[in-house]
């Protein structure tokens, strides 16, 4: 079906085949869409006999970093400790909302693939982490946790498998960096959202000290169908040429674009063709800028960077950036790119968790110097700083949130360089900083 | 979360109101159907502390904010110490550490929705609220309107938290119709 908009032919919709249709929010109606065929099907299969298919389907994590799922599994041995699986429903990455998606029209499909997940990794328990402002979500799973409690999927005989799954639902209270795997596993602890020092890995050592495998909705949400089909089914879906990017993948789309929402396509998809046939282009009259092709924390393109760009973990990072979450943020001809980056910066200040200095005073400075170039009080020599700065930032932390805030500054002042001189150059106060240059002193 | 004001230019919390509640009188919320459903809630994790999140949600349903006295309360029922509670309720956005307004008003305002327009969202709201500026609480206790980051709706500028109700879609023009449609 697709929502908000009705799939378009070029789509591949395999999780968003449901979106929109209510009637696979219950669960009878999932099952009449032959929903926990393939949970039954797993919980028969030995968690090894899983976890290689999983792996031969080539499914990687679509979180953002997108590591090997079925190695991520077989991380998780018979090993006889308590293990746990985490669900990370955190989604809370600028321009992403697809895991919003899921959890609202198919919750059934989630918790179908977190109590095979949990199976697979040799756990009992797996949570449900959602973020505290998806109401809906939250209701959503709840509903289908309590159905399928209800109706014996869940609890200490799994669909009279003997196998004891239980699924529970934990609601964040507001905190991106909580999307960060050990900082969610701090949350539902009952701890403030720092992440971790690693190692130690969550494998070994990571919800409650347990070994403990954390995936994302959509990830988890993927799984049943390769279960009930086949790692050769889904390896039909991706370009010829590249075998490390399989599968479908739900890229959400917002900003200045003339159809924003969710469209799923084969990886390895054309992103021109993607930007303007399936979501339409630009809003009339105007041209396309910029795009943040896969969640804020990942490098800008320009217009013309992005129509080269392919749909997939390589062909992003081909073009210098990343696949990320798939969250596209488009830029329009009228937005300042210097404004849109501060306010980018502001974001990831105010989201710090402020444990590591590099990543508590660095994205506040940059915020400080940012809006005073936005706001016409800069110097050329604050672009200088900004560099140094970002570089200080980038890959000095215990987690990756110093580095997101450092990315669309160095990449916007590569690319959009012009924009920052031009604030600069409109800059009317007498120089006050010793040594600075200034672009307007000609 | 973290930071002072010099990073953010918009107030993202509330603003505490004037005059103290420290003295106002706390009736218990963990006892009956609460402290029933709390224990449940306990029984699906090795840990009493695991339950602090949800107990602090429940706390907040109950009383609208998060109270000193609800502090200790949560405290006492899970075995840890007020100063760690409040450590932990510090540290997330969505727990009121002051009481608010009876309708909380929550605009996204970060870069996918800000190139939508949603500063002028918010302006709209602050405008037909009478709350005067962002953070603080109009005179009648009705509204209480503060900029968010990512609410994780970016396809549908502007979202708006309204309390526990998601609005998508927001423009300026149609925050009258949406705060005259608020009970």
């Amino acid at each position: 079906m697709g929502y908000p908009h009705p799939s378009h032919p070029r789509e591949t919709p395999v999780l968003s085949k449901y979106f929109g249709d209510a009637g696979a929010r219950t669960l009878d109606g999932w099952r009449q869409r032959g929903g926990y065929e393939a949970l039954q099907k797993a919980l028969a299969m030995d968690p090894q006999e899983i976890q290689t298919v999983v792996k031969d389907s080539g499914l990687r994590g679509r979180g953002g970093a997108g590591f090997p799922t079925g190695m991520k599994w077989s991380f998780m041995k018979p090993d006889g400790k308590v293990h746990y699986l985490c669900c990370n429903g955190d989604e809370s990455e600028p321009g992403t909302f697809k895991d919003r998606e899921i959890m609202r029209w198919t919750p059934h499909g989630l918790v179908e693939g977190v109590a095979l997940g949990a199976h697979a990794i040799y756990a009992e328990t797996a949570y449900i982490y959602i973020r505290g402002e998806f109401t809906e979500a939250i209701t959503q799973v709840n509903r289908a946790v309590e159905d399928a409690y209800a109706a014996g999927i869940l609890g200490a005989n799994a669909m009279g498998s003997g196998k004891r799954v239980d699924v529970h639902v934990h609601r964040g209270a507001g905190a991106y960096i909580c999307g960060e795997e050990t900082a969610l596993m701090n949350s539902l602890e009952g701890r403030r959202g720092n992440p971790r020092i690693k190692p130690p890995f969550p494998a070994v050592a990571g919800l409650f000290g347990k070994p403990t495998t954390i995936n994302n909705v959509e990830t988890l949400t993927t799984v049943p169908y390769i279960v009930k089909n086949g790692a050769e089914w889904y390896k039909q879906f991706g370009r010829p040429d590249n075998p490390k990017s399989i599968g479908t993948k739900l890229f959400s789309v917002c900003g200045n674009i003339s159809r924003p929402g969710n469209y799923e396509v084969a990886l390895g998809f054309p992103f021109k063709e993607f930007l303007y046939d399936l979501c339409g282009g630009p809003l009339p009259g105007r041209e396309i800028k910029a795009v943040i092709p896969g969640g804020s924390s990942v490098p800008i393109l320009t217009r013309e960077e992005a129509e080269n760009a392919i749909m997939d973990y390589e062909g992003m990072v081909a073009s210098g950036t990343m696949l990320g979450s798939g969250g596209v943020i488009v830029f329009d001809d009228r937005q300042c790119m210097v404004r849109q980056i501060a306010r980018l910066t502001r974001f990831y200040a105010h989201e710090s968790c402020a444990q590591c200095s590099q990543c508590r005073e660095g994205t506040a400075w940059i915020t400080r110097i940012m809006e005073r170039i936005r706001d016409g009080q800069g110097t050329m020599e604050d672009l200088d700083t900004l560099l140094s700065i970002a570089d200080n930032m980038s890959g000095k932390t215990i987690c990756v949130l110093s580095d997101s805030c450092a990315t669309p500054v160095v990449s916007g002042l590569k690319k959009f360089r012009h924009e920052f001189e031009a604030k600069i150059a409109a800059n009317p106060s007498k120089v006050t900083v010793p040594g600075a240059l200034r672009a307007s002193a000609a | 979360m973290s930071h002072g004001p010099s990073a953010s230019g918009g107030a993202l919390v509330a603003a505490p109101p004037h005059g103290h509640h420290h003295d106002e009188p706390h009736e218990p919320v963990f006892v009956g159907e609460t402290r029933a459903a709390l224990d449940v809630i306990l029984s699906r994790y090795p840990t009493k502390q695991a339950a602090l999140l949800p107990a602090l949600w429940m706390l907040q349903d109950a009383r609208g904010w998060v109270s000193e006295k609800g502090i200790e309360e949560v405290a006492a029922v899970l075995e840890i110490t007020p100063a760690y509670v409040k450590g932990v309720v510090s540290f997330y956005t969505m727990y009121h550490q002051h009481p608010v307004g009876r309708h909380f008003i929550q605009v996204c305002t970060t870069t996918p929705c800000n190139v939508c327009g949603a500063e002028d969202v918010v302006k709209s709201f602050l405008e037909h609220t009478g709350c005067g500026d962002l953070g603080l609480t109009s005179d009648d206790g009705k509204y209480t309107v503060i900029e968010v980051e990512c609410l994780g709706a970016c396809g549908f500028a502007t979202p708006v938290m309204i309390n526990n109700d998601f609005i998508e879609s927001v423009t300026p023009e149609s925050v009258p119709r949406i705060l005259s449609e608020l009970k």
